[in-house]
Formats: structure tokens, sequence, C-alpha cells
């Protein structure tokens, strides 16, 4: 021990370095920011809002989903590991990513490489600030883990297209690497970082385990909407229904929530499935015209496009349709613009067989 | 003590967790803030980043659809 202390200039004590791990939520970037923590290093949490999250959105909306345990997963992770977490919002910029992605889209509208590369930049951004002053970042990445990004040769392009460049850690799969800077300044010893690849979990689920972490979250299609066909369909038909590749968040929000049926390309009703739902829609009455059915219970319905009287009344025969009146002979829906005028209309519901299945989106 | 509001209302989690983050870095030590949010994660989600990052929840107030924080820095 005196030896130890008499070898140290102990005026100067060696600088604890600085990592901000970027946290999803799931398991391996717990894993990674763990794997740096146990090396002394002071580890922080960083974690981009896209609007495309997964996480957040969806449980809160659906009442049958209520009884589902509504954590953040990233808060969550951030909590086990005892670090700080800093969320931001990065939903603005992100749009370039999902409409010019350099790299190209993996099997639907997912940019996962271009989006990478876009976070981590960010996190560099963030990182070096004078304010903040970190010494490098780390990911969760692993090679061969998912098919579009995380591959051995995506490696070093998201270390060079994020200008992070060496100072990029991935404690996962580090030996299968070139020594990055962290490992050859000594900040953290490479031999106690791990070689993982490929696509099995197991030796994550073993690592999680030698920590003690339990209850991780494991999300089936990743922690992105964009990665889900049904959803990346949605929101190429309003790119196509609306002639144009953009969106407002209000948008991708929506595209989250209920049926989405377009008889014409004009217009598209969005109808809620249930109370959840309707509650959620209802928020955005101010900014589209709304039908909901005055005599039967019934859905609440928003109209998105440009439409006339008569596709009006055509949405609420298909409103109607999914009112507890669909089999009445006339139905009576209350018509509300954004501005908050309204009138009342006897309609007859649409019959199911005349809803037809490509008006679906 | 001077006490800030923040109206979170029809924003879905993590937007009202921003927005306290970001509305929080304004004030000053101690100082509090009121966030009224509709958003039922948010009962889960504001005490935990308040927990992680060191603030604390003074109270919570269910109010209707409302969900109301005090938070103090």
């Amino acid at each position: 021990m005196t030896q130890n202390i008499s070898s140290q200039d102990t005026s100067n004590p060696p600088k604890q370095r600085k990592a901000v791990a970027l946290i999803s939520g799931g398991l391996d970037s717990l894993l990674a920011a763990k794997v740096v923590q146990e090396q002394g290093v002071h580890v922080e949490g960083i974690n981009f809002y896209t609007g495309f999250c997964v996480e957040g959105h969806t449980h809160a909306i659906r009442k049958k989903d209520k009884d589902k345990q509504k954590r953040n997963n990233s808060l969550w992770v951030a909590e086990q590991l005892g670090i700080k977490l800093h969320i931001i919002d990065i939903s603005e910029e992100y749009k370039d990513i999902v409409l010019n992605p350099k790299h190209g889209y993996g099997a639907n509208l997912n940019p996962c490489l271009d989006c990478k590369i876009f976070m981590v930049n960010q996190a560099q951004a963030w990182a070096w600030a004078e304010e903040n002053d970190f010494d490098f970042i780390i990911t969760g990445e692993v090679i061969g883990q998912r098919p579009k990004s995380q591959r051995k040769e995506t490696m070093p392009i998201i270390a060079r297209e994020s200008g992070a460049d060496d100072r990029l850690l991935r404690p996962l799969c580090a030996k299968n690497l070139i020594p990055t800077l962290p490992e050859r300044e000594g900040w953290v010893n490479r031999e106690e970082l791990y070689g993982f690849s490929g696509r099995s979990r197991k030796p994550q689920f073993e690592l999680a385990k030698k920590f003690g972490f339990e209850d991780f979250a494991q999300p089936a299609g990743g922690c992105c909407f964009l990665t889900d066909a049904n959803y990346s369909k949605k929101l190429a038909d309003l790119w196509d229904a609306r002639g144009e590749r953009r969106y407002e968040l209000d948008d991708i929000m929506l595209l989250k929530v209920g049926r989405h049926i377009r008889p014409k390309k004009n217009f598209k009703l969005i109808v809620s499935r249930e109370e959840g739902e309707n509650n959620f829609l209802r928020g955005y009455k101010k900014q589209f015209t709304s039908i909901h059915t005055v005599s039967h219970g019934g859905p609440l319905t928003l109209l998105d496009g440009e439409f006339d009287k008569e596709d009006i009344k055509l949405a609420a025969q298909i409103a109607a349709r999914y009112s507890g009146g669909k089999n009445a002979e006339q139905v009576t829906v209350q018509v509300e613009n954004y501005k908050g005028t309204s009138y009342v209309m006897d309609i007859p519901p649409m019959p199911s067989d005349d809803v037809k299945q490509e008006w679906h989106v | 003590m001077s006490q800030q509001t923040l109206d979170c209302r029809n924003l879905l989690c993590p937007m009202p967790v921003i927005r306290t983050q970001n509305a929080l870095k304004e004030l000053s030590e101690g100082e509090l803030l009121e966030v009224t949010c509709t958003d039922p994660g948010t009962l889960s989600d504001i005490p935990t980043w308040c927990r992680i990052n060191e603030h604390e929840v003074i109270s919570t107030k269910e109010i209707g659809h409302e969900i109301i924080f005090v938070i103090k820095k």
C-alpha cells in the first residue's frame, strides 16, 4: 500500500476520465456503459428523441395498454447505472436524415446507418462542448448485430463520418476493432472490454447476469417506428398523397394512432379505435376537421388533407360504420372544423363491404 | 420563493421530460417549477428523471386528466 502511494505523484492525481454513453433503453447500451463505468470512468448518458422513438408514446395512448408497465427504458437504464441522463430533442434536424439518407434505407424507411452517424455526431457536439468537457463516447454497438448499421465495415464509417473518430469506443466489440484513443491512452483497459459479434444475444444475456441486471427491455422491433413495415407504409402513403416528401412532428405522431383510411387521394380519415385514442385525438381538434357520432356511441375521426362537402359526407358515412349505429338506417354525426364551427347531419352508415380493403393504409 | 410554470398538456413522453429538463436549466438552485401534464407516462418518467438528475419532486397532484408536478431544482 505504502509502495503504491509513494510511486504516484499524490499532488497531481490522475484525472478521472469522462465518457458519454448513447442510451437507447435496450440491453446493449446498458451493458456498454456499465463495462466502462466498472473501470472507474465517470459516465453520463445521452438519449435522443427523433419523433419515431417507440419508447414512451403508444403505451400512453391506448387504454388497453394501461396495465402495461409505463416506464421509459432509457430513464430506467440510467437509474440502474446511477448516472445522469440528458435527453435531447433532435426531431427537427432528424427530418433530413429520414428524407435524404446518404447511405439509404434498410428493409423499410429506416435510415439506420445515417441515423447512427447523426446521433454519434450530436453526442460528440454535446460531449466536447466546453460546459460538458467529456473525453470519449460509448455506444452499445456489436459487429454483426444489425444487418444495416452494425457491420464490421460500417464501424469505421460511423467513427469517421460522425467526427468522433478514435474517441468512439464500443466496449462490447472493442476487441474486434483497432484500439481507440481511450484504449491507447490507458483511460480504459482493453483487456477488460469484449469481443462480441453476430446476431446471438447470448453473450449479452450472460454479461447482464454477471452484473445482476434483470427486467431489462427487449423490444422485438428495435427502438424505432421506422423499422416497422406498417408504419413505413403509412409514412410513404402520406408523402404520396401530398406529392412531396415532408412531414411535421404531428404527422408522425398521428401515424401511430387509429385506423388510417384513405378513400380518395386528397384526404384520409384517422379513426380512433378505443377510448385512449379518442382522448389523444381530441387534442388535435383545433388543427383538424373532426367527426363524431351523436346518435350512437362511436369513435372520434379526424380528416387530414383537402376535402369538399361531398368528401365530408363520404367520410361521415365511413366514420358511422365504425360507430354503435353501424347497422342503423341513419346515424347523426357532428362535423366540426378546426375553428370550432360545427353542424350535424344524418347519414346512412357505409356498409362494411363498401369500405374497400385498399382504402386501409 | 419564485415558482415558474410549464405547460406540457397534450405532449407525449418523452417531450414533457425534455421540456422540464430544459426549463430547469434556466432556473437557479432551490427554485420551483410547476409542470402540468396529461400523459399518464409522466407519473413514472418525471419522478425518475428528477431522481437520476438530483432534483426533488415536492408534490404530485392528479386533477381530472391533468397531472401537476412541483419540482425543486
